[in-house]
């Protein structure tokens, strides 16, 4: 079998035999990139030279018994807004085209401990601001699917590379749906864990409140592997929670007798693609009958998420952006007259125009005069959000939904009419502004043969829930002959 | 008649916090060290950093707001204050505006006979900036971040001050409260507390405030009482020239005793504060407000009327003492150990107060230890040695906390109370000067100050002189 088609479990259950050695995972990783690259981009920075370098400790911590984990070994993809030390972090931006971090970001780190090769920084939206990784200043991500089409994004570069093959598994953050949505798109699985789940420490912030790093794989079972992984307790982190259970892969079975689903009816309306909605009603049957109770409600306030979520996570953005400025890192203008002009300068050439709307809109919703209209009413909105959602989980074990309304755009039509993309963020960003568990796992093509990805959402901590389902949806489509041998069928 | 006015005063006092390492990350607080060592990528501002809230940042802005009886705010958040400058790494401050920690509190002061209440309006804690500098020769400026994310409160008070001595009551009665709660030394002088004056003026008996202007720069008292003399009077004679007060910040400059406009309220700058999302809520129970308490230590104005209570010393000395927590922690431990403290008070009142203004020095500065003291008044109580030998003696160890019993004993310095020694080195005397003595025979009284001058000097001071005087007096009757 060939090493980039296998899943992370597969190929660490092959490393860990000795049938294929980390040197050759990471060959064939870096193999298949020089391969598609050229046509992808799924990469801002590919570190051949470090990745080899790393295959050999690894490969020794896995010969003396040091590094046990069921992924030591196995090639990773890291978005570029996680800090790697050492390594080119520029959250595919100009502003950061130069920076090389003092330190790696837990998530990054608790891989590494388990015995992960980073084989490089995956491409994504400026700052994570964007639906399609076309806002990149290194150029824009293809759909392995369809190379005329986005991935989606923010993790535009992570889901893409996993589709490919050109790492077996990635990380990725979503602030607003920038793993469900992308992982949908390139038809990969992706989950956005509880918020305070997985560090945020060396995740370059956009909107602190709703980020969550998450992991991007070719199945269920690869992602929950990955998350008991990245998933802990960190200190450095203030808004990271200690939680009970982090036995992800215990989720595993193919068993949802008895599981309560919800279907919001405000998902399933108007603009909602109908092949789209077509093909999540049908992989909700398939839950139907291996013995789920499935039942449509009312979620309500639908129509508010997104301006909410536009104004908090713009305003964080603002204020997170800030530092960038050329004093201390990354890019600077090159002539300047005193402080002021340089600042000017510097933030308007680095910057790309996505990043500076939300910078602008964020300093607007927060100055002095319009905060109580915008921001803090946007606050008060997430918290009604968030009890639409409690009152939804008192009847319901998850909620199943699209991920997104449509299918992957075709390149270059998105980013003219932002406000239409922003729409396209509808069923993704309450789950972020809650600050729930989504997972997102393919369930079909359109008639144009890109993936759509059904998004299963559950309440704070219940990630076992979400990852049961999909794995049990997972067992009876891979059975059906779909699923994993579909991964990279336009190679 | 000319008009007359009333000026009216609120502070913002900013004061840097006691504790060993920074607000929200674990590198020092301390002074001196070189450029940019103490810091990290959280005091830094490099992306992916997250801040973690120092818990005695809390415990500290607790005390204080407990001892100017304020009000403690069970859930306090913290908020982010946007604005950008170079010696600020994130380009935004880490404070706090919706819940700060303490509010509607307020301190007792005295001005001559009057007591006032000074109410405070807040307190808040914050992170302090790093420090720029401007380097004229390479026309560039340098930034250090070894302040930068130093603990702060900031304790901004009402109106209710009308002069200087009333601010500098302030100033003082906060300053105290916080050095006896150990949360901070202080320091005007090296920037650990700071303090900015909102003043404006009004016509006696008007209620409605004027337009007031806020100073900055004040690094001494001196310096805020003449700012404060210097404001005033630039206002009083703005309004008598019929011209309005602008709302503004001004810098004072005390050497040229001027201040200068820096901005205008119209320039103000919008800070678009929003609360912090990388922190979370600081949540205080009733618990940790009492375990705070109860280690509360007592405060200055407590020990002001134990001290008149239980020791029998002038209340002006006992006011001297406990303006220092340092000085006061002396005295009775010294008092405790040798039983006399109306000694040590003297010992503090005369020969401390004197070498401390000689050398320029600060009461917290004093370095002999209470026992070191009580050692030296047991010294003079017991006669052992006399008073002369014993100031010779203190400076020593005002200096360098020199054992007193050691260096007596070391440098032979003990009064010679041994009859014989005594007698031989007097009839000595009387043999080597026969004139002098003569001359008291014949009633010449002055004539014995020369022989005791001479005894004195033959035994290096270690005589006690009334003894000397006595056995002289019975030799040549």
């Amino acid at each position: 079998m060939d090493i980039c088609s296998m899943t992370a479990l597969e190929l660490g259950k092959k490393i860990q035999q000795k049938k294929i050695s980390v040197v050759e995972a990471v060959k064939a990783a870096l193999e298949c990139i020089e391969d598609r690259e050229p046509e992808i981009n799924s990469f801002v920075t590919v570190d051949a030279e470090g990745a080899l370098k790393r295959a050999e400790e690894v490969q020794k911590s896995i010969g003396e018994g040091t590094i046990t984990s069921p992924l030591a070994g196995v090639p990773v993809g890291i978005k570029d807004n996680m800090c790697t030390k050492g390594l080119l972090t520029t959250c595919g931006s100009k502003i950061l085209k130069n920076f090389k971090p003092t330190f790696t970001a837990e998530a990054v780190r608790n891989l590494e401990r388990a015995g992960a090769v980073i084989i490089g920084k995956t491409n994504m939206d400026e700052f994570a601001m964007g639906s399609t990784t076309e806002t990149s200043y290194y150029g824009e991500t293809k759909n392995p699917w369809n190379p005329a089409h986005v991935p989606g994004g923010s993790s535009g570069g992570s889901c893409a590379a996993v589709a490919a093959g050109e790492c077996t598994y990635a990380l990725g953050s979503d602030t607003g749906g920038s793993i469900r949505q992308p992982s949908s798109f390139c038809g990969v699985v992706g989950i956005k864990p509880t918020y305070g789940t997985v560090s945020r420490y060396g995740l370059i912030a956009y909107g602190s409140s709703l980020d969550q790093i998450g992991p991007i794989g070719k199945n269920v079972a690869d992602c929950a592997a990955v998350l008991e992984i990245i998933a802990s307790h960190d200190k450095k982190d203030s808004t990271s929670i200690s939680r009970k259970d982090y036995g992800f892969t215990g989720a595993l079975i193919d068993d949802i007798k008895g599981m309560r689903i919800g279907i919001p009816r405000d998902y399933f309306g108007e603009g909602l693609d109908c092949e789209v909605k077509e093909n999540i009603l049908n992989a909700v049957k398939v839950l139907e009958d291996k013995g789920a109770s499935v039942e449509e409600f009312d979620l309500s306030l639908v129509q508010y998420a997104i301006p909410a979520y536009y104004v908090i996570a713009s305003a964080e953005a603002s204020s997170n952006l800030s530092r960038f400025d050329g004093v201390k890192y990354g890019y600077r203008t090159e002539t300047y007259e005193g402080l002021h002009d340089m600042y000017k300068k510097t933030r308007s050439e680095g910057f790309g125009a996505e990043a500076k709307r939300r910078i602008m809109l964020g300093s607007f919703v927060l100055s002095s005069g319009y905060y109580d209209a915008y921001y803090l009413k946007a606050l008060r909105t997430k918290t009604l959000i968030k009890n639409a959602f409690d009152s939804a989980f008192d009847k319901y074990d998850i909620i199943a939904a699209p991920a997104a309304p449509t299918t992957a755009p075709v390149l270059g039509k998105s980013l003219s009419d932002p406000l239409k993309m922003y729409l396209g963020d509808i069923y993704t960003v309450s789950v972020n502004l809650a600050g729930l568990p989504g997972i997102s796992v393919p369930v079909g093509t359109d008639s144009s043969g890109l993936p759509i990805g059904m998004q299963l959402i559950g309440n704070c901590f219940e990630e076992k829930k979400i990852i049961r389902a999909a794995y049990a949806y997972e067992q009876t489509r891979t059975a059906a002959g779909k699923g994993e041998s579909e991964y990279g069928k336009t190679v | 008649m000319a008009k007359q006015y009333e000026t009216v005063i609120g502070l913002e006092v900013h004061v840097e916090l006691a504790t060993k390492t920074k607000i929200f990350c674990s590198c020092s607080t301390s002074f001196g060290g070189a450029p940019n060592t103490h810091t990290c990528p959280v005091c830094t501002g490099m992306p992916g950093s997250l801040p973690v809230l120092n818990k005695q940042v809390v415990e500290y802005a607790i005390a204080i707001g407990l001892a100017t009886n304020c009000e403690i705010t069970r859930v306090c958040k913290f908020d982010r204050k946007n604005y950008f400058y170079p010696d600020n790494p994130q380009n935004y401050q880490i404070s706090q505006l919706y819940l700060p920690i303490a509010r509607n509190g307020y301190v007792e002061i005295e001005t001559g006979d009057t007591k006032k209440k000074v109410r405070i309006h807040e307190m808040h804690m914050e992170e302090d900036a790093g420090k720029l500098v401007h380097d004229e020769w390479d026309d560039t400026s340098i930034v250090d971040y070894n302040r930068s994310g130093v603990p702060l409160v900031e304790i901004v008070s009402e109106p209710d001050m009308r002069s200087a001595d009333e601010v500098l009551a302030y100033l003082e009665k906060l300053r105290m409260i916080i050095q006896y709660l150990g949360a901070s030394d202080c320091k005007l002088q090296e920037g650990s507390m700071r303090a900015d004056v909102n003043l404006s003026v009004r016509e006696m008996g008007s209620g409605k405030f004027g337009t007031r202007t806020e100073m900055k720069n004040l690094n001494s008292f001196k310096a805020i009482a003449r700012a404060i003399e210097g404001e005033r009077q630039r206002q009083i004679e703005l309004l008598e020239e019929g011209r309005a007060v602008v709302q503004e910040t001004r810098r004072w400059d005390d050497n040229k005793e001027y201040s200068y406009a820096m901005r205008s309220k119209e320039d103000a700058q919008d800070y678009r504060y929003f609360p912090e999302p990388d922190l979370v809520p600081v949540m205080i129970d009733e618990a940790w407000i009492e375990k705070i308490k109860m280690m509360q230590p007592e405060l200055r104005d407590e020990k002001l009327a134990r001290y008149k209570k239980e020791y029998e010393i002038p209340e002006y000395d006992a006011r001297i003492i406990t303006e220092s927590k340092h000085m006061a922690d002396i005295f009775e431990k010294a008092a405790a150990i040798c039983k006399n403290p109306k000694k040590v008070s003297n010992w503090l009142m005369v020969e401390t107060l004197r070498l401390l203004k000689e050398s320029g020095m600060e009461p917290e500065e004093i370095r002999f230890s209470p026992e070191n003291l009580a050692k030296l008044v047991k010294l003079t109580d017991s006669g052992d040695i006399n008073s002369s030998v014993a100031k010779q003696v203190f400076v020593k160890m005002f200096e360098e906390n020199t054992d007193p019993e050691s260096y007596v004993k070391e440098h032979g310095l003990r009064t010679v109370n041994d009859e014989g020694e005594l007698r031989a080195v007097l009839e000595q005397v009387i043999a080597d000067n026969p004139q002098a003595a003569a001359d008291y025979k014949s009633g010449k009284e002055k004539a014995l100050g020369a022989l005791v001058g001479q005894t004195m000097k033959i035994m290096r001071g270690k005589a006690n002189p009334g003894q000397v005087n006595q056995r002289l007096k019975e030799l040549l009757g």
